[in-house]
């Protein structure tokens, strides 16, 4: 449990900090480099990325959607099209975020596999 | 095992990556899009409008107040860095607008799009956009004063480029994930162009040759006549010409090519047009001229226009902006007012050219064979390989239609000689009319204007009315560019241009009033040739009307006729229709809505029925009446309303009112029954899917955003009454683009709405937020700042520092 959590923590920690400089991709190395430190196993490999992530760009997208009353949002959601409902907009970018980290943690971890034996 | 899992994980991993960082047709590149540090969640915000800002080459501080209405108000202490703090404010409110309508006019759409937009841009090419862009810059670098401005406006759009990071650019670039290319004065020049190809880009020549080859020269006039029964032309009909000394030029005898041509270039909106007018003190409430003006473009987010007020210690103007060029268009300063409508001169004309061989390199001349010259065109296409296109120039300019454009002939092509492709510094005009004083200033300015040919109108606090229809205007023969030309007859050529001064106008005319609706510039006595190139007929005749209805006008009288729905066209032809139309074999259906039109005032309102019923009846009993130009693979333009209504009332029983398919032989009075039984049924059917037709609905009024009205972007079903030949020219997604009234009080005061909203963004407040405004027919203060001291209309102010 511990390692899940200090997973968790240090994909969402690097994925701030890689966001300030790193296109949208930082994700995937964030969590990358989080399934080396952190090693898991079996589905936690996927899953703990797939959620870190997924609450960091819920949770973002929500706050900056919120200070502008999800003026935006709305339309997106109209373009993409998700029915007009902001909240699933959020919701998708939480999923399309949490995928891209939960793939890349599991190919992290394939990695870690490799180089170990 | 592990090396498979590996593989797997590797490939996976790089699919995942590909597909979110790519785009997939219309679908953006999703990881790009969505994540919330670079993608549209960061256009969820209104621009900054406080702080300090350093902008290069700024010489002075720049202040910037904004309004309620997020419209600039900048101070600086000259021109040079006005015209720079123009260009960096646009841009930070209207950067992805400015320059796709850029993109649009060069021909360039491939690049963003991909092939889809592959034929627009060929016909953009084969137009020469691109050539007239730099005719345009060669003639702006002749005037050095004119060009530091033109730079300091494109410095100061690269400054605002350079500021942003890829997450700050507009939703549009996000979307169809692309970047914003450096600003040049070529651009300026491009937008230029655009508003020349949608306001002087169109013409029927090519139609015409064939409706004269089909038809013969007497039925040909009867249908396209150079003036109507009834007009009412923009120059007072009683004006004296009797100062211009130069002659029309003489008629050759020659030949006209009667080609058969199967298909044209696409062309501008025929609906593209205006109103604008201006009453003297004498005719004023308040002893002050009144400027009134509304241009009828296509309805688009982002709008058209950007309003701003642009001063200097030493002048100090306000009103609509195009975002690409400098200066205030359609506006105020503290002395005077002016506005524009479209002059709908025929500036565009065609030439068949004829080859002296295969090789294209030499075309026939007079006696002689002269050289064409080649333009290559390299048309970008996103995702694949670049389309070349050459493009043969002749004395008249491009051959548009060749073997490899539209045509099939090897050794023949189409030419076009256009006012677009002479170059002119229109720019200028709009620098001069933004510090001019007095009607002297106002004239001066519109010396340098070229294309597209408009009709300026003008008001000063001085007291002085006037009109100009300006424009550089070839001094044709009688009949010279009506139908395809000679190109190799000296004599087809374009032998001069009307002297700039005798261009039509009339200052301070007896009448008290000035105004123009596209109609007509003068009547048969001015001594140039002026060929009906589409000039409306009715607007004008209500605003005349309206202006010799009483003595004095006030302000509201100006907002009531902006937002004035009588449609004279209709109320022209329905009494006649009920007076001869045999209603005995009417349904009952039928015979219900013809009294639902029967007791319409002729309002185009939105909750009356009359106008839906009209419109649908209209437009059948003009495709019945005209059933005649139904054939394949001739290039026909049908001929214009008035003609056809007047033909309807006095020439019943002429053979065109018979429909080519029946055995019967029918006359106008049937057609009147038969285009109303259709219509009725298609309302029949309307109403089974959508419900009540009134006007309203039927109509269904939106303003699209630009790349072809995406429904996210755009306002659907605007409760906004009027129509087309209307003075509220609102049709379903065309009409008052901008509408204006100054009065020249001192300082100015007025009032201005457009169909949008200041920010080009659409996760913006002030995206849209004035199209209710605009469609309920109100107006806003425009808030007409003494001096860059704050005041209460003042909501927040950055200031723009030298770097």
């Amino acid at each position: 449990m511990k390692t899940k959590i200090l997973n968790f923590v240090a994909t969402i920690v690097l994925a701030i900090v890689f966001s300030f400089f790193l296109p949208w991709w930082s994700v995937m190395l964030a969590a990358f480099i989080a399934a080396v430190l952190f090693s898991l196993k079996r589905a936690a490999v996927f899953f703990t990325p797939f959620l870190a992530v997924l609450i960091f760009w819920a949770a973002y997208s929500f706050l900056l959607a919120n200070d502008n009353d999800f003026v935006l949002a709305k339309k997106i959601a109209v373009l993409l099209p998700l029915g007009g409902s902001p909240s699933l907009l959020i919701l998708v970018t939480g999923i399309v975020g949490g995928l891209a980290a939960g793939i890349a943690g599991v190919f992290g971890k394939q990695c870690l596999v490799l180089v170990k034996k | 095992m592990k090396y498979l899992k590996f593989t797997l994980s590797l490939l996976l991993a790089a699919a995942v990556f590909y597909g979110l960082n790519n785009k997939f047709g219309s679908i953006p590149p999703i990881g790009k899009f969505l994540n919330p540090y670079t993608g549209v969640w960061q256009n969820e915000t209104d621009e900054t409008i406080t702080g300090t800002v350093p902008i290069d080459g700024l010489k002075d501080k720049v202040t910037v107040h904004y309004d309620a209405q997020l419209i600039p108000h900048l101070f600086a202490q000259n021109e040079n860095d006005l015209y720079r703090a123009q260009g960096y404010i646009t841009a930070k409110h209207r950067l992805w607008q400015m320059e796709f309508q850029t993109y649009a006019a060069a021909g360039r759409l491939s690049e963003i799009i991909g092939e889809a937009a592959l034929n627009y841009d060929r016909q953009q090419r084969r137009r020469g956009m691109g050539f007239g862009a730099e005719q345009a810059i060669a003639k702006i670098k002749e005037d050095p004063k004119t060009n530091a401005l033109v730079e300091a406006y494109a410095e100061g759009v690269n400054s605002y480029i350079n500021q942003i990071q890829p997450k700050d650019f507009p939703v549009e670039y996000k979307l169809l994930d692309y970047q914003p290319e450096p600003w040049t004065i070529k651009k300026t020049a491009l937008l230029l162009m655009y508003m020349t190809k949608d306001l002087a880009g169109g013409d029927s020549d090519l139609e015409y040759t064939n409706a004269l080859r089909m038809f013969g020269k007497e039925r040909f006039d009867l249908l396209y006549p150079d003036f109507f029964d009834v007009i009412d032309p923009i120059i007072p009909k009683e004006t004296d010409w009797s100062y211009i000394d130069v002659p029309i030029t003489e008629t050759p005898e020659s030949e006209l090519p009667l080609d058969s041509i199967p298909k044209t270039l696409d062309k501008p909106n025929p609906d593209n047009g205006s109103n604008n007018w201006a009453i003297s003190g004498e005719k004023s409430y308040s002893g002050n001229p009144i400027l009134a003006n509304d241009p009828h473009l296509g309805l688009n987010l982002p709008s058209i226009w950007f309003v701003m007020q642009l001063s200097i210690p030493t002048h100090n103007a306000f009103g609509a902006t195009l975002p690409g060029a400098l200066g205030i268009i359609s506006g105020f300063n503290s002395n005077i007012s002016w506005g524009e409508t479209n002059a709908t001169r025929d500036v565009l004309d065609w030439y068949k050219i004829e080859f002296k061989d295969e090789t294209r390199r030499q075309y026939k001349y007079g006696d002689d064979w002269k050289a064409v010259s080649f333009r290559i065109e390299e048309i970008k296409i996103k995702g694949k390989a670049a389309y070349i296109d050459s493009v043969c120039y002749t004395h008249h300019g491009p051959v548009a239609y060749d073997k490899n454009f539209m045509g099939d002939n090897k050794l023949a092509g189409y030419a076009m000689k256009w006012s677009g492709h002479i170059g002119g510094n229109n720019q200028k005009t709009f620098l001069e009319l933004n510090k001019g004083r007095n009607y002297d200033d106002y004239v001066n300015a519109l010396k340098h204007y070229t294309a597209p040919a408009q009709n300026f109108v003008f008001a000063s606090t001085e007291g002085d009315i006037a009109i100009w229809v300006q424009g550089k205007l070839p001094n044709k023969w009688k009949g010279q560019g009506k139908f395809l030309m000679d190109g190799s007859n000296p004599k087809h050529d374009w032998q001069s241009f009307i002297p700039q001064a005798f261009n039509a106008h009339t200052k301070n005319p007896e009448r008290g009033f000035v105004s123009s609706a596209n109609q007509h510039p003068v009547d048969e006595s001015y001594p140039f040739y002026v060929f009906n190139d589409g000039y409306e007929t009715y607007r004008n005749r209500v605003i005349n009307n309206f202006f010799n209805s009483k003595e004095t006008f006030n302000i509201q009288d100006f907002k009531d006729l902006h937002n004035n729905n009588y449609n004279l066209k209709a109320a022209e032809l329905l009494p006649y229709i009920f007076e001869t139309m045999d209603t005995s074999t009417l349904t009952a259906e039928e015979l219900s809505i013809f009294n639902e039109i029967k007791t319409w005032d002729f309002n185009n309102d939105i909750d009356e029925l009359g106008p839906s019923i009209y419109s649908i009846w209209w437009s059948k009993l003009y495709d019945l009446f005209w059933d005649e130009y139904d054939v394949d693979n001739v290039a026909l333009d049908k001929p214009f309303t008035y003609q056809t209504i007047h033909l309807l009332k006095t020439k019943g029983d002429d053979k065109f009112m018979d429909i080519v398919e029946t055995p019967e032989t029918e006359t106008a009075k049937d057609l009147f029954l038969i285009s109303f039984k259709k219509a009725a049924k298609s309302l029949m059917d309307w109403k089974a899917e959508n419900g009540d037709y009134n006007w309203n609905a039927y109509k269904s009024t939106y303003v699209g955003h630009l790349l072809q009205a995406l429904p996210a972007f755009s306002r659907f079903n605007l409760p906004i009454g009027g129509g087309g030949n209307i003075v509220n020219a609102t049709k379903k997604n065309h009409g008052p683009s901008w509408r204006m009234i100054v009065e020249m009080s001192s300082p100015p005061t007025a009032l201005g709405i457009y169909p949008g909203g200041q920010s080009g963004n659409p996760g913006s407040k002030y995206y849209d937020n004035f199209i209710d405004d605009w469609a309920a027919g109100n107006y806003h203060n425009l808030n007409f700042l003494q001096s860059d001291i704050k005041t209460d209309a003042v909501i927040d102010t950055q200031t723009l520092i030298s770097n």
